[in-house]
This record gives structure tokens, sequence and C-alpha cells, in this order.
């Protein structure tokens, strides 16, 4: 007996729907497993990993606050991604972004702060968070450097870098010690929307970048020129399209976009600089935007499913004594299927009974 | 001994990882396939390793358990890329999230339990020489395995018509179908083979070089065996100055930290990385933008009938 792959023809679009759908119910189903292996109640584990979090305002809040920045990175990530170009350090550009936009308001805090900070706090992490996804794109195509490799080697890098500025030079020096900046002050603080929640205006400024992405995606020249770079590169060649521009622009943007997610995340919800400040986003948006079927709007909803993980994730730990890990291992899982899933919109698989002559 | 002596000692178990794995992943590269989720399957083999080991009581229990996780996850990556013609990147991607969760789960009941650790092989008379003797002929098993499995890949890769057609597959996979060979079988025995080696070198993290378990405790060993594999221009014996070289920088760092150089130690800690990536560059230099990778790695292969 074995499998074998038959290309499809056309992929219809109930298929390209059902697909990913396909995919998460059997994450669920590995996750109940998993669960009951683990030795809790199956049902009352998947209740309080994707229901729990969607049963009350503040728990709704909670999600939309972590899924921001896992949009934020996914969609720019689904760009490079659909060029071919295989940017895996968005973890890093999501924290030096953090760091650029912060360095703005821990120098000017007790200082003369008005209403410009906030923008140039934004744009100074957007601007962040593109440098440094520039150096891979750099050493991709001047040197042939595998971006793979330097772009996550960078994610350590940015990681040691917090360390030493919070427990160093941007300490906060009435902070007990503590590793960590002093609290921004509300000029350096993103507005919230609602009481008695942490849901800020770095969700709706999210759902303008997925509008805008989605735009520029399908209606332009440029989101063309992305697609036939990744899904015909020798014809984009004939057509003229310039790949090493491409390469900058697609690490530029999606850097930019990491780096927007790491200040709005610092500046909205926590405040202040830690380390470990993000349970790695940038790593789970790898997955977001392949669930998302590297489309700005599919990224939207994978971003709110994988943020109902996390929060999910948190509840089992208090409630059930789970571990945190678990989390992972269902975000691992979740990648297998839709990648395992993806196949059945290519292919038709079957299985032979024996060998045919 | 001498603090000369002594570096080289700890130089010698700080490499000995990467370069098990490093071989590994080599084979699965020269197979064609990439195989990114090296640190998931090493750091499930740590957790197996020492999950066993505890279990147990044997480390030859823990060091065959190691084996058999880093072959299992393997073998998923297997079917995915093989058997359902995945993109390779992704599939390595969800490999290492997936391996990274599952071996925190796995190792929880056993987070700070100690046990001694492996002890060391020492060869009656030859580690009598001066110097010498306890750098090449006092260590511990898994040095002489890695040293072994490096001189037996360049023999097989080299000298074997098994290797032959193995990289045949990785060059040319059409090729190699059209000549009747079982490309994806071969990709897949590869693969384990990867799988195995990447395990293995999870057990030397956990039961030799720091005989306890922590989450996460690869810290990006398995991202190095990757660069190492590249650095190699995937040749078995450069692998080893490969290792050498990334394991040297790691431990130049710790000793430039103890002797209190007034450098911060986030700065020196974030040197492998930093020499990782300008080992990259400056290999893909020298080589004048030519590529020596396998022809055919990455590409997914259907065999049409």
């Amino acid at each position: 007996m074995r499998l074998v792959l038959e290309q499809r023809g056309e992929t219809g679009l109930a298929l390209r729907m059902a697909s990913p759908l396909l995919a998460v119910a059997l994450a669920l189903a590995s996750a109940a497993v998993m669960f009951a292996a683990l030795g809790a109640d199956p049902l009352v584990a998947l209740h309080a990993y994707f229901l729990l979090p969607l049963s009350d305002s503040w728990g709704l809040q909670e999600v939309a606050v972590k899924a921001t920045p896992l949009v934020l990175i996914s969609v720019g990530l689904a760009f490079c991604y659909r060029a071919g170009v295989w940017n895996i350090g968005a973890e890093g550009q999501f924290l030096v972004g953090a760091l650029a936009g912060a360095w703005l308001a821990i120098a000017t805090h007790g200082a003369a702060q008005g209403p410009w900070l906030l923008p140039a706090m934004l744009a100074a992490g957007a601007l962040g968070g593109s440098a440094f996804a520039l150096i891979p794109a750099l050493l991709r195509t001047r040197f042939g450097a595998s971006e793979i490799l330097t772009s996550l080697m960078l994610v350590y890098v940015a990681e040691l870098l917090l360390d030493w500025l919070v427990r160093g030079p941007w300490r906060d020096p009435a902070g007990f010690n503590m590793p960590q900046t002093v609290t921004f002050s509300p000029a350096a603080t993103l507005p919230l929307l609602a009481e008695g929640g942490r849901l800020n205006l770095g969700t709706p400024i999210a759902l303008l970048v997925v509008i805008v992405a989605a735009f520029v995606a399908t209606r332009t020249l440029k989101g063309f020129e992305i697609r036939l770079l990744g899904e015909a590169p020798r014809a984009a060649r004939f057509a003229g399209v310039d790949a090493k521009r491409l390469t900058w622009g697609v690490f530029a943007l999606s850097g930019a976009l990491a780096g927007l997610a790491g200040i709005l995340e610092v500046s909205g919800t926590l405040r202040q600089l830690q380390p470990g400040l993000s349970p790695g986003y940038g790593f789970t948006a790898i997955i977001v935007a392949f669930l998302g079927r590297l489309n700005p709007v599919g990224c939207l909803v994978a971003g709110i499913l994988l943020a109902v993980t996390f929060i999910g994730g948190e509840n089992a730990q208090i409630m059930l004594r789970l571990p945190l890990d678990a989390t992972r291992v269902i975000q691992g899982l979740l990648l297998f299927y839709v990648l395992a899933c993806d196949t059945l919109l290519l292919y038709r698989v079957r299985l032979l009974r024996s060998v045919p002559a | 001994m001498t603090l000369i002596e002594a570096i080289l000692l700890t130089v010698i178990t700080a490499s000995t990882p990467l370069l098990i794995a490093a071989i590994g992943e080599l084979i699965a590269e020269r197979a064609g396939v990439l195989n990114l989720g090296v640190e998931g399957m090493m750091i499930m083999g740590a957790a197996a390793g020492i999950a066993a080991a505890i279990t147990t009581g044997s480390s030859a229990a823990g060091v065959a358990a190691a084996i058999l996780a880093g072959m299992a996850l393997a073998a998923i990556f297997g079917l995915l890329v093989l058997g359902l013609a995945t993109n390779q990147v992704a599939a390595g991607l969800a490999l290492a999230i997936f391996g990274l969760g599952l071996s925190g789960v796995l190792g929880a009941p056993f987070v700070g339990v100690p046990r001694a650790g492996i002890g060391k092989i020492e060869v009656p008379f030859l580690s009598d020489i001066p110097f010498l003797g306890p750098l090449l002929f006092r260590q511990d098993p898994f040095v002489y395995a890695s040293f072994a499995l490096v001189a037996g890949v360049a023999w097989f890769l080299g000298r074997t018509r098994a290797g032959l057609v193995l990289r045949a597959c990785g060059e040319n996979a059409a090729a190699a179908h059209a000549l009747g060979y079982k490309v994806l079988r071969i990709r897949f025995l590869a693969l384990l083979f990867g799988g195995a080696c990447a395990g293995l070198a999870g057990a030397y993290l956990s039961l030799v070089l720091t005989p306890f378990w922590t989450s996460g405790m690869t810290s990006g060993r398995g991202w190095i065996a990757l660069a190492i594999v590249v650095f190699a221009s995937w040749m078995s014996w450069r692998a080893v100055a490969g290792a050498y070289l990334f394991g040297g920088v790691t431990i130049l760092q710790l000793h430039a930290q103890g002797a209190g150089v007034p450098i911060p130690p986030q700065a020196m800690a974030a040197l492998p990385y930093l020499v990782t990536i300008l080992a990259l560059v400056l290999i893909m230099q020298a080589r004048g933008g030519g590529s020596t990778a396998p022809a055919g790695l990455g590409t997914p292969f259907v065999p049409d009938r």
C-alpha cells in the first residue's frame, strides 16, 4: 500500500476555504488527545482553551490585544513568503522596533513631551524594525547568504540587546534593581478604547494595515510582481521584475510592520520595557501567515484564532495545571496540518493497495 | 592540568553536539531535503534522553530514547515533505516550534532533577601521554562517536555506491527516478539519519554537558548546526572545522566573561550568533557567488508514475 499524489487541474473556491478549516479541526482533535494524555478532561481543557477567552468582555479585549501584534507581523510576513523570501526573524524585528520607539519615550521621560511624541515613537518603531530587517536583506542580495539563517541569528542578538539595555543603561533608577525601564508617561502611551481592559488604539491601527495591505496585494502592480517573483521567478525576470529590489522591499515592509507591532505592544499594553516582553509573537506570526493563506484578510482571522490559544493556554495553566508549552505544541501541530491540507489543493491523494504496472 | 588544556577540553564538549547534529543534517541535505527543524529534533532528544535516563536509571536507555525521539520527529517531517510534498521551509519551522513545545511538556516533570553525567572513557596508556593524552584519549563516548560519524559519512558519501545514489537524489531527483531509484524512500532514510543524529546531539546536552533538564536548553544550537552545513559547503570533513570554530567561539566568550573583560556579558553571549552570520557571509564571498549546494536542495519531488 502506498500514497500517491496526482496533480489537480483546478482548485475550487470551496476547497480553498475548507482546507484551513479542516486543519483547525484536526489540530483541535489532536489537542484533545494531548490533553487526555496529560491527565486532563479533554472537553474541560478544550473549553478553557478555545471558548473561555471569548466568553466575557475582558477576555475578548485580551484576544484583540494579543491578536494585534500577530496580525501586524503576519501581514508583513505574508508579503515576504509570497515573494519566496524567507524572513523568519520577525521576533527580532519586533523587539528592535519596540526598543527604537521606547528610546524616545525614555529619553524624553520627565522632560518636554507633547502630542508629537506618540507618532514619533510609532515612526521610530517602524523604522527600527525595518532597518533591522534590512540586514538579512543586504546579506542576501549582496553576498548571497541565506536569509533564513541570518534573520534567525539576529533574533538572539536582539533578545540580548534588549536584555542588556533593561539591565544596564535603561534600567529604572527607582525600580528596586528590577530589570525594567521606567513606566511610560501618559504622553507616551496609546489611549485605551474601553474602560476596564487593555484594548487600545493599536488594534484599529492593525485593522487599517490589513485593509491597506489587502488592497496592495490584490489591486496594485507591486502586489502582482511579488506574487510573480514567488511563483515563477524566471517569468518575473523576463518581465523585468528586479528581484533584488523586491527582496529589499518585502524585508523592509515586513520589518516595519513587525517593528510597529513591537512599539504598539510596548506603548499600548506593557508601558515599559522588560526582558521577555514577547511570548514569541514573531514566531507564532509565521503560523498565522500560513494559516491565513498568505492573504492579509486571512491573516486577520488566523491571528484572532492564535491569540485565543495564547489566552487559552494561560487559562489552562491556571485552572488545569497544564504546562504552558502545550500551547506551542498546538501551534506547531496547527502549522503541520495547514501545510498538509494545502497539499489537498494541489494534488489528489490516493492510497494504492498494490503497485500499478 | 594547564589552562590551555582545560580550555581545549571545554571546546571539545561545546563542539561535539554541534558536530553530531550538523553531520546528520548534511546527509539529509545531500539527499535534497532541507530540514530546518534540527532545533526541534535536538531538544526533543534532550528531553526524551533525560526523561528515559531518570525513569530507567540507565544512560544507555536515555541515549536510545533520544535517538528514537529525533527519528520520530524526522519521520513526521518526512511524511509531510515527502509524502505530501509540502513546502520544506515552512514544515521545518513547524517542526522546530512543535519540538520546542513538546519537549517542554515532556520535560516538565523532570525540571531541576539532577543526575550524574556520563563518565569518560580512558584509553589505557595513551591517555597518559602529556597534553595530547587527556585531550584525545580521555573523552566521553559521544566525542569518539562524533568523529566516527564524520569518518563514516565521508566514506559513505565518497566511496560507496549507496552514497553516490543518495547524492544523485539530491542533485537531480528526476534523473535518479528515471534510473529506477526510489527517490522518496532514499530521502526518507536520509531524514531519519538526520533525526537520529539530532536526537543524539540533544542527549549529549542533557546527559553530559548539563546533566539536568531546562526548557529551551538547546538555545539555538540546532540553527547553528544548519549554518555549519552551509559553512562546510556540504562536505563532511569541513563540518569538523565549522563545529569546532563555533564551539571555540562559545567557549571563548565564556572564558572572557570569567576573566572580567570589560564588555557587557550580553555582547559576549551574542558573539556565537554574530560569528555565524559573519562566517556565512565570508564563505559565500569566498565562493565568488557560485553555489556548492546540492542542486535539488529544498525542491519537492513528486514522481509521476
